[in-house]
């Protein structure tokens, strides 16, 4: 065994087992941590693969980003777990029949010979200076420049649904408008009354 | 590569609706808000207009390969683009009036769909296993917050929760298919899978299983039995714009969709896909039909009808010939119309607080509307495929290509529940006309001059445009020779 295949089999164990316990554990939290510790198992494999930019990409945009704001919402949000594992056991079977015929199914597309290392040549070497995300900007600016675009329009149609379905007038919040304190002015409200100050001084009393 | 000008008019129309889609969205900020919905509206139906006119003049004989073969150009394209376009302005058409009263005619509303119609474009000419995906994950989306956008409606929200899970599945289905093609054929594109497919001879089991992935993955788009489950919870569920929209134009951007991937890119194991398309097919055809009946909610009625109505489109498909693509083709554009005009018939009597979505609602409704109750007795004539709606003949060439492919017994039993599934229809029909209106007023014509107009066009086109359907199917059938 080589020492890539050495790291490759440690990496590869590494993101099973915490995959497996993303899913398994109680906690939320936990869950979420082991969710970053196999996208970062991952982003080693891929490293192992030469494919420096999309690992550096994946930890900084998944573990970096997206999980970090996904703690956030896991710890403000009170899950109840209890609630959340109902029905569980009533799924369970169908889950499971479903879940192994998948399995089953996996292997032997996998052990099938179709994809047996020898019918991949294996891609040839780069040598050190060579550019990683330069290809990759070229290929997604030539090549791929459509589905490029479409993926654009998509996340701009994500963020119009979202506003579109969150946002939400309400008539009765009071917030505060800056602009109308800053240009406030004396007479605006303060009103100066004229009180008549008599020889009259039984109700004061 | 350089961009050349072939490639820029490949995806003209999608690049000039997207441009405009955007224009919509800033005009709708700034506006002030009495030209709001005016503009936007107005906006819309010109793009969509707009586009249908640049695919007509575009339109060339020969398929057209642009962007380095991510998309092709052809007469299905343009022939399924134009009818999307046509299709979608008339949903907004109908839907004004309704979208209105209900709270979300925004400028977000008409953008969505605007980002829908693109994508379903994309999906029509795509070439590319790349975009097929990045279309339909754009429909998908926008489908999901118009199914959504009556906030304050439970039942809205629920569909579009149901639609998102499912949707997404379903997705992720396809998505695994296509990485296993990916696999298998080293890649992507549609034409070269179907050189690769042809060459490994006998399906074994990767193949197999990238196949039948796949195929759930569009069936369950079209919603086609055992995948229909979404269908009549979200056709219920969405407001009745929304349900139009889902109902008419997505049906031909998948039909595109389905004739690129399985007609073109997995040729090769056709006799696989043919039979697990006839067990769909039957499936839809038997169970949409005989569910249909027991419904009392005309919006889940029109859903168990669209159900078999794919079960229909899918018997052409499953022909495997190219009468029978073209017949399929045929079946899908008539299909479009004539849903257009069955929903907008039940948008123009809902108003605000009440819904024409009973069948009950529709009681004497020749006493208080016969014109509109006549448009809909020939909407009900032509979904149940009676002799001189177009919808007759639409049934007829799928059947006659089944039969041509040897598959007698397949169109026997087709025939069958489509006899059954003519009870439905008529029982609206029955109601309609002889039956006395329950408590006069309860449904009111609601619908504005030019939707009137329109809808009363689109309904007698269904047996005015009967003499001339020899034009659509030679448009269809030198469309399929192009595949």
């Amino acid at each position: 065994m080589t020492l890539l295949s050495t790291v490759f089999y440690v990496l590869a164990g590494v993101l099973v087992g915490s995959s497996a316990m993303v899913i398994s554990v109680r906690n939320p939290v936990k869950a979420a941590l082991f969710l970053v510790l196999s996208f970062f198992s991952a982003a080693c494999i891929w490293m192992t693969l030469e494919a420096e930019f999309l690992a550096i990409t994946l930890v900084l945009v998944y573990v970096g980003a997206v999980m970090v704001l996904f703690l956030f919402v896991v710890m403000m949000l009170d899950i109840d777990i209890v609630r959340m594992r109902e029905g569980f056991t009533r799924y369970l079977p169908l889950g499971a029949l479903v879940a192994g015929i998948m399995m089953v199914e996996i292997a032997l597309v996998v052990m099938s010979g179709r994809f047996e290392l020898d019918n991949l040549a294996r891609p040839a070497g780069h040598s050190a200076d060579y550019s990683n995300t330069r290809e990759l900007g070229l290929l997604l600016y030539t090549d791929y420049v459509l589905a490029f675009e479409v993926a654009g329009l998509i996340l701009l149609v994500a963020i119009v649904a979202a506003i579109a379905l969150t946002l939400r007038r309400r008539p009765e919040t009071r917030y505060q408008k800056p602009s109308k304190q800053v240009k406030v002015r004396k007479s605006d409200r303060l009103r100066v009354v004229d009180v008549p100050s008599g020889p009259s001084q039984d109700n004061v009393k | 590569m350089s961009l050349a000008t072939v490639d820029i008019m490949v995806v003209l129309p999608e690049i000039v609706i997207s441009v405009m889609a955007c224009l919509v969205l800033v005009l709708d900020l700034y506006l002030p808000a009495r030209f709001r919905m005016q503009t936007g509206f107005v906006l819309t139906l010109a793009i969509l207009l707009a586009a249908t006119l640049i695919i007509l003049f575009s339109s060339v004989s020969d398929s057209v390969v642009g962007l380095n073969g991510m998309v092709v150009k052809d007469r299905i394209s343009d022939l399924l683009k134009c009818g999307i376009c046509l299709i979608s302005a008339g949903v907004f058409l109908y839907s004004r009036r309704y979208a209105i009263e209900r709270g979300f005619w925004r400028g977000e509303y008409l953008v969505l769909g605007l980002f829908g119609v693109v994508g379903m474009m994309i999906m029509t000419s795509a070439n590319h296993l790349l975009t097929v995906y990045v279309g339909v994950e754009l429909l998908a989306l926008c489908l999901y917050a118009m199914v959504g956008m009556q906030r304050d409606s439970v039942s809205a929200s629920e569909a579009a929760m149901k639609l998102f899970v499912l949707g997404a599945l379903a997705s992720g289905v396809l998505l695994y298919g296509m990485s296993l093609l990916y696999g298998l054929t080293g890649t992507l594109m549609i034409s070269d899978i179907s050189v690769a497919v042809t060459r490994f001879g006998p399906p074994d089991l990767p193949l197999l299983l990238a196949l039948i992935l796949v195929v759930v993955g569009l069936l369950f788009k079209i919603g086609a039995v055992p995948f229909h489950m979404w269908v009549p919870d979200v056709y219920d569920g969405a407001p009745t714009s929304t349900t139009l929209f889902i109902a008419a134009a997505p049906k031909l951007a998948a039909c595109g969709m389905i004739l690129r991937l399985l007609a073109e890119g997995l040729e090769g194991l056709f006799q696989t896909w043919q039979e697990m398309l006839i067990a769909a097919s039957l499936f839809s055809i038997v169970l949409g039909n005989v569910v249909a009946i027991a419904q009392k909610n005309i919006k889940r009625m029109l859903a168990y009808s669209a159900i078999s109505h794919m079960g229909f489109f899918l018997l052409g498909i499953l022909s495997g010939t190219a009468l029978g693509y073209s017949a399929a083709l045929v079946y899908i554009l008539i299909y479009g119309v004539i849903t257009l005009g069955v929903f907008g018939v039940i948008l123009g009597l809902s108003r605000k607080g009440a819904e024409a979505n009973q069948i009950e609602d529709y009681k004497g409704l020749n006493h208080t509307h016969p014109w509109l109750a006549f448009l809909m007795l020939l909407l009900m004539f032509s979904l149940a495929g009676v002799p001189p709606t177009i919808g007759f003949y639409a049934k007829l060439s799928v059947l006659q290509s089944v039969i041509k492919a040897d598959l007698a017994w397949v169109a026997v039993v087709a025939v069958i529940f489509a006899v059954i599934g003519a009870f439905y229809y008529l029982r609206v029909v029955k109601i309609m006309y002889f039956e006395s209106p329950a408590d006069s007023g309860e449904i009111q014509l609601n619908c504005g001059n030019s939707q009137r107009l329109v809808l009363s066009l689109n309904a007698l086109a269904v047996v005015v445009a009967m003499p001339w359907i020899g034009i659509l199917v030679d448009i269809c059938n030198q469309a399929v020779a192009s595949l």
